[in-house]
């Protein structure tokens, strides 16, 4: 017996994209970032956070840490801004443990892309949500009296540093999120490794106050780093070395997290 | 001899373990192109694991298998871009509308924009869902969603097809809806592999069954071969007034030649060889004037089939079988 196979037309159709990767993990970003838009709340941590923390700590704390409100403002923000896109890098190992409970992803994995692009989209649409955060974050301390001292160009690269290192370092989220079974174990740990990530740097006072031990860990943190080179890059001061270093380490975390995060994924049946 | 059949599925041997759970235990599985396979089996048989294997979500520890020609192990992309799946709960994005569903599914088979467009519109015209096409699918009832599911696995034009357990948690009428679809898929040629727990779906949609239970094959053929598993038929009568039972036990044993057996109240069997027999008995219970309210010449169903084969119940929620006769 004889049979002719006709092919798919999808097949005929296909343009001669030599990038079929980037495409696919753009239209599943387009994806997610439609399923944002849809649940506004998603919003909330990225633009309500950093005004409520920049309050807190400016005009709670301020005067006390650093003697004047404003000198503190002008000291903490890039801590702040910081510290919100990092916290808000565990959301993306919560949705996409939950998201991949629902089928849509068996039927990702049924599709002829590479295993990785649904991941890969994802987080191209949280790279939106980290720039609201960099933005508000901005334009909160403005109105509260935050002044830039450098270059249009050098704030551009504050932004693009933070949001170079959160993107990296949310693989490890997405990781946790694919070994976890339940989405509030990921929350619990992402936090949890956060706290000392985050306090335990130049984020809210300098180390010199701190004691030794302390002291140590803060200066080998990297986001002591990637916190003093934003500091440089908004009002003045030494970058290159910092920001060499912040981002060595996130591109260290990319090359271990995101083939492990991948990998998970493709294992989880 | 050669099998000159061309296979749109081929499965030998196919084994899968979870920890000391054994899934599938070596199953063969073969569906000629065209054709539809009906896998049937309990809850936990092994179908989902069958399927996942052959949509390459799975790697199976042994055996090999290919779908459309190419081995799902060496060439996994290739497989996937032949082959459509509905899994068994709706395997689309809840937060999405219908259109926006097939849209992305297109756009990932490389549709250009337009063509993606132009593909959803047809699909959703065709599976009726063109009033709730820009609704989210939370919106949608059951029997909505699942065929947007179906509509969404045929979205490349796929040669071959997996629906794994397509009705279940369906209502009658929804069901009925589904069985059309799959007809008027089988019916442009596409190639289908059903897994089901409902004897009647088997029957009703495939060419040929295979029977798992434990992650092994325990039976294959078409509806018409199982059926002669078990062997012959029965005739059955339910009298009208319990009072007859008797008188109409003795005709039937008579005529019959074969004892009476009451499996449930009030309805009385005997196996029938020679079908005059049953027009004996009509004719006989006519002359007496004895009212019956049924009598009918009943085939096995396949649910006596999957008993005979495995010793044990199917699900509470089989459906009733589909072969029974009613004359009167």
């Amino acid at each position: 017996m004889t049979s002719t196979i006709t092919l798919p037309d999808a097949i005929e159709q296909r343009p001669a994209s030599s990038m079929p990767w980037v495409r696919h993990s753009w239209t599943l970003a387009g994806r997610s970032v439609k399923k944002m838009m849809r649940h506004p709340e998603q919003f909330f941590d990225v633009t309500l956070q950093p005004v409520l923390f920049l309050m807190i700590f400016v005009y709670v704390l301020g005067g006390a840490i650093a003697g004047s409100t404003h000198d503190y403002l002008q000291f903490v923000l890039p801590g702040i801004l910081i510290q919100t896109v990092l916290f808000s890098t565990v959301s993306i190992g919560v949705n996409l443990n939950t998201d991949i409970k629902e089928g849509v992803f068996d039927r990702f994995k049924s599709l002829p892309i590479a295993r990785s692009a649904p991941l890969v989209g994802a987080t191209i649409a949280e790279c939106l949500r980290y720039s609201i955060t960099i933005g508000i974050s901005l334009i909160a301390g403005f109105v509260m009296g935050y002044r830039t001292s450098t270059s249009i160009l050098d704030v551009l690269a504050a932004c693009l540093l933070v949001l170079v290192f959160a993107w990296c370092l949310c693989w490890i989220a997405i990781w946790l999120g694919m070994i976890s079974r339940e989405a509030g174990s990921v929350q619990g740990i992402g936090f949890m490794a956060l706290f000392p990530l985050t306090f335990g740097s130049s984020m809210f006072a300098s180390a010199d106050t701190m004691p030794g031990w302390l002291r140590a860990w803060v200066n080998v943190n990297p986001v002591t780093h990637l916190t003093d080179a934003v500091r440089g890059l908004l009002t003045g001061g030494p970058v290159a070395e910092d920001a060499f270093i912040a981002l060595g380490t996130a591109g260290l975390i990319l090359a271990v997290f995101a083939p492990l995060a991948v990998r998970a994924y493709r294992t989880k049946a | 001899m050669v099998d000159m059949t061309n296979y749109a599925i081929k499965a030998e041997g196919l084994t899968k373990h979870y920890g000391d759970t054994i899934a599938l235990d070596g199953i063969d599985l073969a569906v000629p192109e065209g054709s539809v396979l009906g896998v049937l089996g309990p809850n936990g048989a092994g179908k989902t694991t069958a399927v996942r294997i052959l949509a390459t979500l799975l790697q199976p520890d042994a055996g090999h298998a290919t779908v459309a020609g190419h081995d799902v192990l060496r060439d996994p992309t290739a497989v996937r871009r032949s082959i459509g799946l509905t899994g068994q709960y709706a395997s689309v994005d809840e937060q999405l509308t219908g259109r926006e569903n097939l849209e992305l599914f297109a756009r990932l088979l490389d549709f250009s924009r337009p063509d993606a467009r132009a593909r959803a519109t047809e699909l959703l015209g065709q599976f009726g869902l063109t009033e709730a096409a820009d609704r989210r699918i939370k919106t949608y009832s059951g029997g909505m969603r699942r065929r947007l599911d179906l509509a969404a696995s045929l979205v490349g034009r796929p040669e071959v097809i997996f629906l794994d357990e397509p009705t279940t948690g369906l209502d009658p009428s929804k069901r009925d809806d589904v069985w059309n679809l799959v007809r008027m898929l089988t019916a442009e040629g596409t190639s289908v592999l059903l897994t089901t727990q409902y004897l009647e779906e088997a029957d009703a949609l495939a060419d040929a069954i295979t029977v798992i239970d434990l992650g092994k094959v325990i039976a294959h053929g078409t509806a018409a071969e199982l059926k002669q598993i078990v062997g012959g038929r029965s005739l059955q009568v339910r009298p009208t007034n319990p009072r007859d039972t008797a008188d109409i036990r003795a005709v039937l044993s008579r005529i019959t030649g074969r004892p009476v057996e009451e499996p449930t109240r009030g309805l009385l069997t005997t196996p029938i060889e020679d079908e005059k027999d049953f027009t004996d008995v009509v004719v006989d219970l006519a002359a007496r004037g004895i009212p019956v309210t049924e009598i009918a010449l009943k085939l096995p169903s396949l649910d006596e089939v999957f008993f005979t084969l495995t010793g044990k119940g199917v699900p509470d929620d089989a459906p009733a079988d589909l072969d029974k006769e009613p004359v009167s």
